[in-house]
């Protein structure tokens, strides 16, 4: 008998806790995948966040480090500087890299640190119970702007990728929306992408994942996702924004 | 080995004495009084062959050390008081996961932005943990610019025998002074094997780098851990240093650049026939309790004296523990005591009134106009 489809060697056998449907346990999957695919595991190193995805480091099968939150990005530098022949890479949510952690994100970019960075965007701090984000959309409620966010009070969200891509230093930087069969293989390929330019020496690459939280978004799985396609993408467009 | 004497500032020995010791990484952030430790690096650590990189700010910095320490090589970073206190979130995590590292506060005066001037108020947080948690730096502090080479070294050594950072808690005057100095070309460097390093998994099982424990059972116990390898450090690195202080019956008790001013305070009490002595700890985590117990049972006295309003202090009365009277003298916000100012507080401990200081007894240029 063939076998088809198998856990990735980079996956360890420890069940994910996330909620049902929630795409971190799509990512992680993906990531896993492409580690085995490159055949980098026994050199990569993984930073993990603050925020729902803070045990990735049960999850996955290389070596990890649970950085402080928002900090990935200097605890991979400080690795990745040190072994240069390995992979480094951060997984880090919204309020993780686009709110506490801004200064670290846009300095590794700037220094063109070869690492690769998957930021996971779900427009809410998911582990702490649903606040704003500095990604939530304008009139998106949460649990610390109950009657939606109002730009004149809390300004508006952060487009990530186009504020990256205006430093020479980052090599690749995209955003997808894995919410169909097209945009998981686009989000697949992407994070290919960004562990391949390590592989081959290229400088920081950026894969923001336009993800869901059907628990704190108060939706069912199908339901984030056709919210993600409605609302988050005509704001937070997908694209390459930096390939070089 | 060989030596050769030189000048040199303390902040150049604390650079040189790094890599002496096998350091290979530095990350930094410029903030006076300390800058001439980055400047160094950026050219003698490349020159080593280790890694230079000055970054976005000290909390930047002290994360690259916690992702640098987890590849198990020597790291350290530097800064000065406001820039410590930025990386104390970071400390807490490097104690939390039991790395080496070494963090070199040369202290400034505060709190605040306060100024560039030396200080030693940042005792509290060097000895008694500084960030969250029950962690303890183990802390050593020099006294001349020999001392920053030496002890720099020998903080890294620490660091990787009790997988615990260390302080090096220098000061704006011991960071600044010139001495000639004889440094040797090598020192023995010994850096143990680092299984649990987080270098890529192969060849073994994957190393995690964690202080996340959600089980408080589990967390209570990694902190029994470190409780236990500081009660360790406690019995076997104790250090101080004693002068005059068999006959003495009152006892200066001063660490860094104020011990050095309180020598030149003994010595002008020795010159007026009053018997003192000066204690100076080297090591302030663990702190040398027993050495000072011992004298308080001796039924020596003491003056405590610091650049800040009273730290050290306390521990001193911890370990006197009532057996004897413990006098305090602080200057701070950047304000140096003179030896003259300290000599007044020991005559008054000899119910001496304040005399004529002996620098106006030789009085200057402008004196005698
Ligand atoms: C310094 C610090 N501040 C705050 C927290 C609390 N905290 C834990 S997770 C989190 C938000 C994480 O949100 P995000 O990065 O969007 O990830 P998600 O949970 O949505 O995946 C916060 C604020 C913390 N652990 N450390
Ligand atoms: S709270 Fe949201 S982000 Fe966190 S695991 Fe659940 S669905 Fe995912």
């Amino acid at each position: 008998m063939q076998k088809v489809f198998e856990k990735p060697q980079a996956l360890s056998d420890t069940p994910f806790a996330y909620c049902p449907g929630c795409l971190h346990s799509v990512v992680h999957r993906m990531i896993a995948e492409v580690i085995d695919e490159l055949g980098v595991l026994d050199r990569t190193i993984g930073i993990c966040p603050v925020g729902c995805s803070v045990f990735m480091y049960e999850y996955m099968e290389c070596d990890m480090i649970e950085a402080a939150h928002g900090r990935a990005p200097a605890v991979a530098t400080g690795v990745k500087r040190m072994l240069p022949d390995s992979v480094v890479f951060t997984y880090q949510g919204d309020g993780d890299l686009a709110s506490i952690g801004t200064a670290e994100i846009v300095h590794a970019a700037a220094r063109g640190e070869k690492i690769s960075v998957i930021f996971i965007n779900n427009g809410t701090y998911g582990m702490t119970g649903g606040q704003m984000a500095p990604t939530t959309l304008i009139g998106q409620k949460s649990s610390t702007c109950p009657g939606g966010r109002d730009a004149a009070a809390a300004g508006y969200p952060i487009r990530v990728c186009e504020m990256l891509a205006t430093l020479d230093g980052p090599s690749y930087i995209t955003r997808v929306a894995p919410v169909d069969p097209v945009g998981l293989t686009k989000t697949k390929m992407a994070i290919k992408k960004a562990f391949r330019n390590q592989v081959d020496g290229k400088g920081f690459s950026l894969v923001e994942v336009l993800s869901n939280c059907p628990t704190q978004w108060k939706m069912t799985p199908v339901e984030s996702l056709s919210w993600i396609d409605e609302n988050v993408v005509p704001y937070f467009q997908p694209g390459v924004f930096a390939d070089r | 080995m060989t030596t050769k004497k030189i000048l040199m500032k303390g902040n150049e020995a604390v650079v040189r004495g790094a890599i002496a010791a096998g350091c290979r990484g530095f990350f930094g952030y410029p903030i006076t009084p300390q800058n001439e430790v980055p400047e160094y690096m950026s050219v003698l650590m490349p020159q080593a062959g280790g890694v230079f990189l000055q970054a976005e700010s000290e909390v930047a910095a002290i994360n690259m050390v916690y992702g640098a320490a987890s590849t198990g090589a020597r790291v350290m970073t530097s800064s000065s008081s406001p820039g410590i206190s930025l990386k104390q979130e970071g400390i807490s995590y490097i104690a939390a996961c039991e790395l080496p590292a070494v963090i070199v506060n040369v202290q400034r005066g505060g709190p605040g932005l306060g100024n560039i001037a030396p200080g030693q108020a940042d005792y509290f947080q060097a000895v008694k943990g500084g960030g969250h948690g029950d962690y303890k730096l183990l802390t050593l502090a020099p006294w001349s610019v020999s001392e920053c080479f030496y002890l720099t070294a020998l903080a890294f050594d620490l660091a990787d025998r009790y997988r615990n950072p260390a302080m090096v808690l220098s000061d704006a005057i011991v960071g600044q002074m010139i001495e000639p100095v004889e440094l040797p070309d090598k020192i023995e460097v010994n850096i143990p094997p680092k299984p649990w390093a987080t270098t890529g998994r192969k060849g073994r099982g994957k190393n995690v780098i964690n202080s996340l424990w959600i089980s408080p059972d589990q967390m209570e116990e990694v902190n029994r851990r470190l409780q236990a390898k500081y009660t360790l450090a406690m019995e076997r690195e104790v250090r101080y240093q004693e002068l005059a202080v068999e006959d003495a019956d009152l006892v200066l008790v001063a660490y860094g650049s104020v011990a050095r001013i309180c020598r030149t305070a003994v010595d002008l009490a020795r010159s007026e026939r009053l018997s003192v002595g000066l204690f100076r700890p080297i090591g302030l985590f663990p702190f040398p309790t027993l050495p000072i117990q011992w004298l308080a049972e001796c039924g020596k006295r003491f003056l405590v004296v610091e650049m800040s309003h009273g730290q050290m202090v306390e521990d001193v009365r911890l370990a006197v523990n009532g057996r004897a009277e413990v006098i305090f003298y602080g200057r701070s916000g950047g304000v140096v005591p003179t030896p003259t100012e300290i000599l007044d507080r020991i005559r008054k401990t000899y119910g001496r009134s304040a005399g004529v200081s002996h620098y106006r007894l030789n009085p200057g240029p402008e004196a005698r106009r």
